[in-house]
């Protein structure tokens, strides 16, 4: 097990941004991170070999956001996403970028989690095809149509979004 | 010469500038021919980069020190309201990483590959699994099954030692694999639930060996062999709490192996 931190350590940063788009909230998205490399660590020899490290740590985090996203729905707490936005874009970016950081992140919450997993997988955290397959534990064909249907509705969104500016978004 | 016809996940592949050059070519030659495709594409390009900007500024933040899986070990989860499994798998990290400094440890200390370093890693890796799991920490609870199952298996004559006089309570036991075949393990359970694991099974390299103490990070313990049985005793509680446990056992084990 002393081979853990070297491979873990440069994953947390992609394993936070992963979250924070999926929760969008960044006390919340860092208790997934959290739980994950807690489960990530007490279930390392687990790893099947030939496997990708990455891709295993985004399925066990993947699968912690949709626990907690059930958890809250029986809870019946919801995240509005004005609770969330924009101070944990903890960006010191210029108004201008942050407003169009708001919109296009707001766009991608109206996403349907399927697609939304797919989109940020593969377009953010640079997951192959094979390995977002992996995370999400469907065929490569799959995750190609996800991301077929997640790009033009979110580009059907954000148009929609730059027609009707004052447009917000609850989950 | 006929190419093969651009597909969807060609298209795709393309916005994620993952096609090899002959296909990247095939797609911008299509592209080219269909500039409402094109437009699609160009679009879905934007996106791709705005959603990666909009993204970036989260992994170029500190880590929180609360995810340092160096500092896993040394501090606890503040008390937020959490279900239990979680802090279940929060106590099985922890024990992870204690077991994950050992080999650490072991790694650069040298020596500790054999003999009763190594009997007290097999101690610490069995704890971080079993003691640890608050459902079936045991296979077996009865001490005389347990003890004839134990003995079956490392072909020793051993007991199962008594701490309710210290306050803990046996849970029960069973038989672990080791790199060096197969050990009893105990698991005692003390006030808050607190659990201590014992490892028994014969040694070849350190047939007897004075009381030593093992700390791997989260747990630690004390292990030490006599006439070719060797005992770990492990546990998150500190180490000053643990050894008058240890010499409890090994009074019980050596006045249970002279009347063997």
């Amino acid at each position: 097990m002393h081979d853990v931190m070297p491979i873990l350590e440069p994953l947390i940063p992609g394993l936070r941004r992963y979250a924070r788009a999926l929760v969008r909230n960044a006390a919340l998205a860092d208790d997934l991170v959290q739980d994950c490399l807690e489960r990530a660590i007490a279930r390392w020899h687990q790893r099947r070999s030939g496997c990708s490290t990455r891709a295993w740590l985004y399925a066990i985090l993947n699968h912690t956001a949709i626990d907690e996203a059930r958890r809250a729905t029986r809870r019946g707490r919801h995240l509005s996403i004005d609770d969330a936005m924009p101070a944990d874009l903890s960006s010191p970016a210029t108004q201008e970028q942050s407003m169009f950081a708001h919109d296009i992140l707001a766009a991608v919450d109206l996403l349907p989690q399927d697609q939304r997993s797919v989109l940020l997988l593969v377009g953010v955290e640079e997951l192959s095809y094979a390995e977002a397959a992996e995370v999400i534990g469907v065929p490569i064909g799959t995750i190609m149509s996800r991301l077929s249907r997640a790009r033009d509705r979110l580009r059907g969104l954000l148009d929609n979004q730059a027609a009707r500016p004052a447009l917000r978004s609850v989950q | 010469m006929t190419e093969r016809p651009v597909t969807e996940a060609d298209l795709q592949a393309y916005v994620d500038d993952r096609l090899a050059p002959p296909d990247q070519c095939r797609v911008e030659a299509y592209l080219a021919e269909h500039p409402e495709a094109q437009q699609r594409i160009d679009a879905l390009i934007v996106q791709r980069h705005a959603l990666r900007a909009a993204l970036a500024p989260i992994a170029d933040e500190p880590v929180p020190s609360r995810l340092d899986i160096r500092h896993f070990a040394s501090r606890r989860r503040p008390a937020v309201q959490r279900p239990t499994w979680q802090a279940l798998a929060a106590s099985v990290a922890l024990l992870a990483i204690g077991a994950m400094a050992g080999w650490q440890i072991r790694d650069h200390a040298g020596g500790r590959a054999n003999g009763i370093g190594a009997l007290a890693q097999e101690a610490a890796d069995s704890y971080a699994v079993y003691a640890s799991d608050r459902q079936h920490p045991v296979e077996i609870a009865e001490p005389a099954v347990l003890s004839q199952w134990i003995s079956r298996r490392i072909h020793r004559l051993v007991g199962v030692p008594s701490l309710d006089a210290v306050g803990f309570r046996l849970l029960g036991g069973r038989v672990v694999a080791t790199p060096h075949g197969p050990a009893g393990f105990y698991v005692y359970e003390g006030a808050q639930g607190m659990r201590l694991g014992v490892l028994v099974r014969p040694m070849t390299i350190d047939k007897t060996a004075k009381m030593a103490e093992h700390d791997f990070g989260g747990v630690s313990g004390f292990a030490w062999a006599d006439r070719g049985l060797g005992y770990s005793v492990i546990g998150t509680a500190s180490a000053s709490a643990i050894h008058p446990l240890a010499g409890r056992i090994r009074q019980q084990s050596t006045a249970m192996s002279t009347i063997g």
